[in-house]
């Protein structure tokens, strides 16, 4: 299949019209239905005087309620997305994503102690962001040898350290409360942007959008590092520092992201792949295809984690549920041939 | 341009060592061959020399500098590797593929421009395989494959050039497409070659010198025709063999004929 460069940024152009139509979609959807033209003047009162032609409910639900919600999912799901297209490349393996190096399995504990000891949403989260990074840390300890750090070390060393946080998630599990903290835990584990405030976003849009950039800047030599080591390295690659320098930002972007929702799977395993279809695998093009894609894809799933029943069903199982079927058709119809 | 090593040693931790004290030096445009049996560490010996592995003892020298005392992109911008052809995971095209080659003259942010790319296209019809330009790299063959590394090796227009067996695992054809572009680029381009290989033959077909390694770390090291010859054959393959002569338009051409195994 030949890919030539301009079809290529018409794609991107509709990938990235994608997300945008569905953020205006989402905001008008919900039990409170709201109509598009209500919820364009509402959003640009916050920029110019506009003539207020609405209710005082249909603000609080689109402003306070829907809106920071639906950026947070856009925000989350893109930065999930591109870890996980970064992560496969640099690792050389299409099989992994940004939860390899036991970041979640950090984070989730630190969640759950936090839910274990306190109610205080802000403890849990600076709970589960500061495991989540000390859990990548103690990984990359585990896998020094010799100043050097292979990646085959550093992948079976991610195994290891999910491994011993997850054993102590099952540990708090058995020790909490099953009337009160217990579920509490259960459902935080699986994933929820239930109740996202725009201070959450304000707070912790600058990490993720942050590492975001860092990928996107350096989407060209992540090319050059899905080589082999020494191929990469006679390209005039310092390998050792470009990886440190993405596993850095893949792990912030995925700290931030487990202690805002949860973790949420999926998306940074198979999303790349939907993008390697779709526009090939040149990372120049790739890593923002993922982000677009990311994007689009938490937030439909969002919508209908909030939409579908009156109970709002964990995002980690929709991802898998709606997208399993998909990738299995996409997966049936390309022969896993793609780009 | 001159490059070679001085006091070359090498053994991995806790084994014994493989080659001790490889001296050569190459001028420009020359071409030198690695022979050896299996298993001597000749793959190893190249490592050493572009400082994939760290040399126990001695050091790689060009123009008079030592590699340690060069920054990578120093070293990358004047030397260029091409390994043997094996399928990469993600399948990428030529042309990206070809581009690559172009980072040792990119900074950390920048990609590659226009310029690059009509550099790339260059190289593909230079080395005759511009038809490849749009394809996939996993839908090329072994030999494609090999071109395609040589030329994204070309890109970064470097003065030495270091081919690890880039003509195994091909047949007799692409054996000689790859040799003659070997010669093409040693002749037109005045770019120093070294190649790493099994064949005997093909060191006598097109190299200026040779270093050849045997199983007890000995090595020695001079003119291919000096080296390449049937008695060092029978030391350090144990093969009998016999160098036959043939002209062929008006050109005199060399091989060898491997004759029997010989009991050491």
């Amino acid at each position: 299949m030949k890919l030539t460069k301009k079809s290529n940024k018409g794609k991107l152009l509709i990938l990235a019209l994608l997300p945008l139509i569905l953020l205006i979609v989402s905001l008008c959807i919900g039990r409170y239905y709201v109509n598009p033209q209500t919820t364009f003047s509402l959003l640009l009162s916050n920029f110019i005087p506009v003539e207020s032609i609405w209710e005082p409910i249909e603000e609080l639900i689109i402003l306070k309620v829907r809106l920071p919600r639906v950026l947070m999912a856009l925000i989350i799901g893109a930065g999930l997305s591109v870890s996980g297209t970064a992560f496969q490349s640099i690792f050389g393996n299409p099989l992994v994503s940004p939860h390899v190096l036991g970041v979640s399995a950090g984070a989730g504990f630190g969640a759950a102690l936090g839910i274990l000891l306190s109610s205080n949403v802000f403890v849990i989260q600076i709970m589960a962001l500061a495991f989540g990074i000390g859990a990548v840390m103690i990984t990359y300890l585990i896998s020094k040898r010799k100043k050097a750090s292979t990646l085959f070390m550093l992948v079976l060393s991610g195994v290891i350290t999910g491994a011993f946080f997850t054993a102590l998630i099952s540990l708090i599990k058995y020790v909490a409360d099953p009337d009160d903290k217990l579920p509490e835990i259960v459902y935080w584990l699986m994933g929820s942007l239930t109740g996202t405030s725009i201070n959450d976003v304000i707070i912790s849009s600058p990490f993720i959008i942050g590492g975001m950039i860092i990928l996107v800047l350096l989407r060209w030599k992540i090319n050059i590092l899905s080589l082999s080591e020494e191929e990469a390295r006679s390209l005039g690659i310092d390998i050792t520092k470009y990886r440190l320098i993405i596993i850095g930002a893949s792990t912030v972007i995925t700290a931030v992201s487990v202690a805002l929702c949860g973790i949420v799977g999926w998306i940074g395993l198979v999303i790349p792949h939907v993008g390697r279809m779709i526009v090939g695998n040149d990372h120049k093009v790739l890593i923002p295809a993922s982000i677009f894609l990311g994007g689009f894809y938490l937030l439909l799933i969002d919508n209908m984690s909030r939409i579908l029943t009156s109970a709002e069903i964990p995002l980690s199982i929709l991802t898998a549920v709606i997208g399993a079927p998909f990738f299995a058709y996409l997966l049936r119809k390309t022969g896993g041939r793609w780009a | 341009m001159k490059f070679g090593v001085v006091d070359g040693t090498f053994g991995y931790y806790k084994n014994p060592i493989l080659f001790e004290n490889v001296n050569f030096t190459i001028e420009k445009s020359e071409i030198l061959t690695i022979l050896g049996p299996n298993g001597v560490g000749k793959t190893t010996f190249l490592k050493c020399m572009m400082g994939f592995l760290k040399w126990n003892k001695g050091e790689t020298i060009i123009d008079g500098k030592s590699f340690y005392s060069m920054s990578t992109s120093d070293i990358w911008k004047k030397i260029s590797y091409v390994p043997q052809a094996k399928a990469t995971i993600f399948p990428y095209s030529v042309m990206e593929m070809v581009l690559m080659g172009r980072n040792p003259h990119l900074g950390v942010l920048s990609m590659p421009s226009n310029q690059d790319q009509k550099l790339c296209e260059w190289a593909l019809e230079e080395l005759n395989i511009i038809k490849l330009k749009g394809k996939i790299v996993s839908e090329l063959s072994g030999g494609e494959l090999q071109m395609v590394l040589i030329a994204r090796a070309l890109v970064s227009e470097p003065y030495i050039l270091i081919l690890d067996e880039p003509e195994s695992n091909l047949d007799i054809k692409n054996q000689l497409v790859i040799l003659n572009i070997i010669q093409k680029l040693s002749e037109e381009k005045n770019i120093t070659c070294i190649i790493n290989t099994h064949y005997p033959a093909h060191a006598l077909k097109i190299s200026d010198k040779t270093i050849m390694f045997s199983n007890n770390t000995h090595h020695i090291y001079g003119n291919t025709k000096d080296i390449v010859n049937e008695s060092n054959i029978r030391k350090f393959f144990e093969v009998d063999s016999r160098i036959l002569e043939l002209v062929e338009n008006k050109k005199r051409l060399r091989t060898i004929f491997p004759i029997r195994i010989c009991k050491s």
